[in-house]
C-alpha cells in the first residue's frame, strides 16, 4: 500500500531471549480503522510502544506518512501528528479539563520551549479552540473542572480530547474502551470512528472487547505470540480457523514453533 | 612501589567498614524503598556505645562482644524507630521519607552530645591485634588484615543469608516488588522491620569496627553518610554485590586520590560517580526500580493564579512588610533582611521541586555558588554590589547548565542523590582551594553600595528582590512554560506523546531555579559582609527543603510562608537553647507525619472543605461541589 499512512515492515523486538514480536508488518491508509487483536501476551503492548517511540525495536523500519521514524523519540514522533491514548489512562490531574487540551494545542503548535512559551499565562491562550475539541469529544460542560475530579469515563475521554487537540494524522490507542461502561464505550468509538472519517484520520488501536472490534474495524490484524496469524476485513478473520483456535481453544494454542 | 602496594591494602581496609555502612543501607532501600538519611547517625551510635564497652571490656574476646552487643543496642533503636515512624511514612514522597531521616540525624547528634560530651573520644586498640608487620618495609596493623578479611567475611554471610534462608527470599523478592510479596499475603511490616534492624545493625557493626583507627566524633555521621550514599549509587541501590564493588572502587579512590592530591579524592569520588550515573543510571550492579504501585498523589484541585482577593491579600502583605523598618529596630531589621533572602531561596527551590517534580538535594551549590561568584569578583575585580548581583546568578546559572545537563537524566531519588553530590563536590572545592577562596577562613570584606549599607536600606533591596522573584517565579509557573514542566511531573508519558521535551525543559528550569538561589546567595554574601563554605553544605540544603516542605510541597509559593516561619523560629532557637538540632529534629519529624501537606496546603485544604461545605449547605442537594484551586 503505497498512500498508506502508517507502514511497518517486519518489526521484531526481543526481551532477554523471549521474542514478545516477530516480523510483524503493517499498513494503515488515512480514514481508516485498523484493530489488532490478540490473546495476553500476544506483543500488541510492545507493538504500540515501538510504534510511538518508548521502545526500540531490534529489527524492521516504521515509517510515518512517509518518514522513518524507527528509533526516534516519542516527543519526534508525536511532532510528527501522531496521537496517542494509553490502557491506563494518563492526564494531567493538577490541571483543568481544559488546561490539559490547551497544553496539548500549545506544544503541537509552538513546540515547549520557544520564546513565546516563557511570556503570558497559558489559561487564556486557546481557549476556544480547546472548547471546540471538549465540545466534540463532549467534555464542554466539565472544561473548567479540575482533571483529578472527573470520573474514569470522563478522563478516557478527555485523553482522546488531547490526543486530537495536535491535528494528528495517525491515532494509536491502546484499549481506548478499558475501564469504560458498555454504553460509554459504543459512544466513544463511534466517535471516534465518525472523527477518523472526517478527518481522515488513521486509527490503529487494540481492544479486547470484541463487539467494539468487529462493529468498528474496518480491518482487523490478529497477534499470537508475536506474529501476525490473520489479517482482512472482520468478516474474513471471523471466519478463519487459526483465530478461531486462539480465541475459542483448540488445544493447539501453546503448539511448538516452525 | 612498595607505597603503593600499602596504599592498595590501606584502601582495602577502609573498604571494610564502607562495604557494612552501604549494604545495611542498600538492604534497607532494596525492600523499604526508604533512602534512610539516618544511616550515619547509626553508625556514628554504634561507634560510640561500642566505645563506651571496648574501654571496660579490654580482652581480645571483650573487643568483638562489645560490638555485637552495641551492634544490638542499636538495631533496637532502629526498630523502635522503625516501628513508631517510619511505618507511617513508607507511602510518603521520597522527599519526606529522606526528610524525616535527616530530622532523626539531627536529633542523635545532639543525643550524642548530650551523653558523650561535645570532645573527640579515642578509643583502646583491639585487644590482641595491636601490633604491626611489615610489608615491604612498611609497617601495616593487624588489625588492618583483620578488616581485609571482614569485609569478603561478611559479604560472603549476607549472601547465604540472602540465598540460603527463606527469609533472605522474601527480602529478595521484595526488593523487586514488594506489592507483589504483600499481595502474596507475606506480613510485610515484620519483613521491613527486620531488613531495617539487620541494616541498622551492619552499620553499628561498621561505626564500631573504626574504634581503633580513628577517633569517635559527632561528625562522623555526615561524613560517612555522603560517603555512602556515593557507593550505592555507584553500586546500584539495592544490590550487595555493587555494595561490595563500589566500597573497594571508593576507598582505592580515596587511597590514591591523597598520593596524587591531597582533597583531590571527595571530588574524585563524586565525579566517578556522576560518569557512573550517567552511563548507568542505575549503578553498576544494580536494576531498574520497580515503583511503587501505591501512588502518593496529594489531593488538591488544579493549579490557579490568585483571584481578586488573593491579589488584595498579597498586595497588603507586601505593603506591611514596607513599613516593617518603622516598626523594628536594626536587629529586628537585619533578621528581616534575613528572612526575605531565605524566602528568595525557599521559592527558587518550590519551583524546581513543587512545579518541577524535581527534589533537589545539594539546591546549597547555587546559593553558594551565587555568593562566591560575587564575593570573588568584589575581592579580585573590585566590582560594584550591583554589578555582582547580576554576575553572581549568572555564575550560578552557568555551572547549573553543565551540572543540570547530567542530573535531568534522572529521576526521582536518582535526582537528589546526583544534586547532593554536586553540591558537595562545590563544597570540597571551595573549602580546599584555600588560595583562591580562602578556605575555612572564607572571605570577608563583601560590603554592600553606599546607598544600601543601612540596615533599613538593605532591608527595602531584599524585599523588592524577594517580591520581584517571587511574581517572577509564579509568572512563570502559568506561563506554558510552567505548564509543561508541571505536565512532565504530573505524567512523563502523556507529555512525551504531546511533545514536551523532558530533558529540555527540566535542564531549563534547573538553570532557572539556580539563577534565583545564586541572586539570594549574593545577597546573602553583602548582608554578612561575608562567605564561608558552610553556605554549601547540606545543612544550607535542607534548610531550603525544610522551609518548601512547611509551607506545603504541593502548592505554588507556599514556601513564602514557609521561609518565614522557619527563619525567625531558627533564629530564635538558635539564640535561646544549648541543644538546637534536637528541637530541630524533633520539629522535622513530627511536620512530616503530621502536617506532610504544609501551613499554606493543610490551610488551603480546610479553607476548600469549609467552602464546599457551606455552598451545600446553600444549595441543599444537587449540585457537584467545585473544588477551588492551589494558590
Amino acid at each position: 500500500m503505497s498512500d498508506a499512512l502508517l507502514t511497518v515492515e517486519n518489526l521484531s523486538k526481543s526481551y532477554q531471549g523471549v521474542k514478545a514480536v516477530q516480523g510483524v508488518s503493517l499498513a494503515v491508509a488515512p480514514g481508516e480503522l485498523l484493530a489488532m487483536i490478540g490473546p495476553n501476551g500476544a506483543g500488541k503492548s510492545s507493538c504500540f510502544n515501538m510504534l510511538n517511540g518508548q521502545i526500540k525495536p531490534d529489527t524492521g523500519r516504521i515509517r510515518i506518512c512517509g518518514k522513518d521514524t524507527t528509533g526516534l523519540s516519542p516527543e519526534r514522533i508525536s511532532r510528527l501528528g501522531v496521537g496517542r491514548t494509553f490502557q491506563v489512562a494518563e492526564t494531567f490531574l493538577s490541571m483543568t479539563v481544559r488546561e490539559n487540551v490547551q497544553l496539548a494545542i500549545q506544544s503541537a503548535r509552538h513546540g515547549t520551549l520557544s520564546l513565546q512559551s516563557f511570556f503570558g499565562n497559558l489559561g487564556r491562550k486557546s481557549a476556544a479552540e480547546a472548547d471546540d475539541i471538549l465540545d466534540l469529544i463532549g467534555l464542554l460542560g466539565e472544561a473548567g473542572r479540575s482533571c483529578r475530579e472527573l470520573p474514569y469515563g470522563d478522563i478516557k475521554r478527555l485523553e482522546l480530547a488531547i490526543a486530537l487537540a495536535g491535528d494528528p494524522k495517525l491515532l494509536l490507542m491502546d484499549e481506548p474502551a478499558a475501564g469504560m461502561a458498555t454504553r460509554e464505550r459504543m459512544l466513544l468509538m463511534r466517535l471516534t470512528s465518525r472523527i477518523a472519517k472526517e478527518r481522515q484520520l488513521a486509527v490503529l488501536f487494540t481492544e479486547h472487547d470484541m463487539d467494539i472490534v468487529f462493529e468498528h474495524a474496518d480491518r482487523i490484524i490478529v497477534l499470537n505470540r508475536g506474529q501476525v496469524i490473520a489479517e482482512g476485513p472482520p468478516v474474513d478473520v471471523r471466519m478463519n480457523a487459526d483465530v478461531q483456535a486462539v480465541y475459542l481453544g483448540s488445544g493447539a494454542l501453546y503448539k511448538q514453533e516452525h | 612501589m612498595d607505597l603503593y602496594v600499602v596504599q592498595f591494602l590501606t584502601g582495602l581496609a577502609n573498604a571494610a567498614s564502607l562495604f557494612l555502612v552501604a549494604s545495611g543501607l542498600s538492604l534497607i532501600f532494596g525492600v523499604t524503598r526508604i533512602v534512610n538519611f539516618a544511616h550515619g547517625a547509626f553508625y556514628m551510635l554504634g561507634a560510640y556505645i561500642a566505645y563506651s564497652l571496648t574501654v571496660r571490656w579490654q580482652t581480645p574476646l571483650g573487643f568483638w562482644a562489645a560490638l555485637l552487643v552495641a551492634s544490638a543496642a542499636v538495631a533496637v533503636v532502629g526498630v523502635i524507630i522503625e516501628t513508631l515512624l517510619l511505618r507511617r511514612i513508607y507511602n510518603a514522597p521520597e522527599l519526606l521519607q529522606l526528610l524525616a531521616t535527616f530530622g532523626i540525624t539531627l536529633i542523635a547528634e545532639d543525643a550524642v552530645r548530650l551523653i558523650w560530651g561535645p570532645e573527640d573520644l579515642v578509643g583502646p586498640r583491639a585487644a590482641g591485634l595491636s601490633g604491626a608487620v611489615s610489608i615491604l618495609g612498611n609497617a601495616m596493623p593487624i588489625y588492618d588484615f583483620v578488616l581485609i578479611l571482614l569485609g569478603p567475611l561478611v559479604f560472603g554471610l549476607l549472601w547465604l543469608l540472602l540465598h540460603r534462608s527463606r527469609w533472605g527470599l522474601l527480602v529478595r523478592a521484595a526488593t523487586q516488588d514488594r506489592d507483589m510479596v504483600n499481595a502474596l499475603g507475606v506480613n510485610q511490616k515484620w519483613l521491613f522491620t527486620g531488613v531495617f534492624a539487620l541494616g541498622v545493625f551492619l552499620a553499628a557493626f561498621g561505626g564500631g569496627l573504626q574504634i581503633p583507627r580513628d577517633a569517635v566524633t559527632h561528625f562522623m555521621d555526615l561524613s560517612i553518610i555522603t560517603e555512602v550514599f556515593v557507593i550505592v549509587v555507584i553500586g546500584g541501590l539495592g544490590s550487595i554485590g555493587g555494595a561490595f564493588l563500589a566500597a573497594i572502587i571508593v576507598s582505592q579512590l580515596n587511597a590514591f586520590g591523597i598520593l596524587i592530591l591531597p582533597g583531590i579524592s571527595l571530588v574524585l569520588m563524586f565525579a566517578v560517580m556522576a560518569v557512573v550515573l550517567v552511563l548507568r543510571p542505575w549503578g553498576l550492579l544494580g536494576k531498574q526500580v520497580v515503583r511503587s504501585r501505591i501512588a502518593a498523589l496529594p489531593d488538591v484541585g488544579a493549579w490557579k493564579p490568585f483571584d481578586r482577593t488573593g491579589r488584595l491579600a498579597v498586595s497588603l502583605a507586601v505593603f506591611l512588610a514596607v513599613l516593617l523598618p518603622f516598626l523594628l529596630g536594626d536587629y529586628g531589621i537585619s533578621v528581616a533582611s534575613e528572612v526575605m533572602i531565605a524566602i528568595i531561596f525557599a521559592i527558587s527551590l518550590q519551583f524546581l521541586m513543587s512545579v518541577g517534580g524535581l527534589d533537589s538535594f545539594g539546591h546549597a551549590a547555587n546559593l553558594g555558588l551565587g555568593a562566591y561568584g560575587a564575593a570573588l569578583c568584589v575581592q579580585y575585580f573590585g566590582m560594584s554590589m550591583e554589578l555582582a548581583m547580576l554576575t553572581g546568578p549568572l555564575i550560578a546559572a552557568a555551572f547549573a547548565v553543565v551540572a543540570g545537563w547530567f542530573c535531568v537524566r534522572l529521576s526521582n531519588i536518582y535526582f537528589a542523590m546526583l544534586t547532593l553530590a554536586y553540591a558537595q563536590i562545590l563544597w570540597s572545592i571551595v573549602f580546599q582551594w584555600v588560595d583562591l577562596t580562602g578556605g575555612d577562613n572564607g572571605i570577608v570584606g563583601v560590603w554592600p553600595s553606599e546607598w544600601a549599607a543601612s540596615p533599613n536600606a538593605y532591608y527595602w533591596l531584599t524585599t523588592a528582590c524577594a517580591v520581584g522573584v517571587v511574581l517572577a517565579i509564579r509568572y512563570l509557573t502559568f506561563s506554558p512554560f510552567g505548564y509543561s514542566l508541571r505536565a512532565l511531573r504530573d505524567s512523563p508519558m502523556r507529555s512525551a506523546t504531546i511533545g514536551i521535551s523532558q530533558r529540555h525543559i527540566q535542564h531549563v528550569a534547573f538553570v532557572i531555579s539556580a539563577f534565583f538561589a545564586g541572586l539570594a546567595g549574593v545577597l546573602f554574601a553583602f548582608q554578612k559582609g561575608s562567605i564561608f563554605p558552610d553556605a554549601l553544605g547540606i545543612s544550607t540544603s535542607v534548610d531550603g527543603l525544610i522551609m518548601v516542605l512547611l509551607g506545603g510541597f504541593n502548592t505554588v509559593s507556599g514556601s513564602v510562608v514557609g521561609a518565614v516561619v522557619y527563619k525567625v523560629s531558627s533564629i530564635w532557637l538558635m539564640s535561646n537553647t544549648d541543644f538546637p538540632r534536637l528541637i530541630l529534629g524533633s520539629v522535622i519529624v513530627v511536620l512530616v507525619v503530621l502536617f506532610p501537606q504544609g501551613i499554606v496546603g493543610t490551610s488551603q485544604r480546610l479553607l476548600e472543605t469549609w467552602r464546599t461545605r457551606r455552598r451545600l449547605g446553600e444549595a441543599n442537594v444537587g449540585a457537584p461541589a467545585q473544588k477551588g484551586g492551589v494558590a
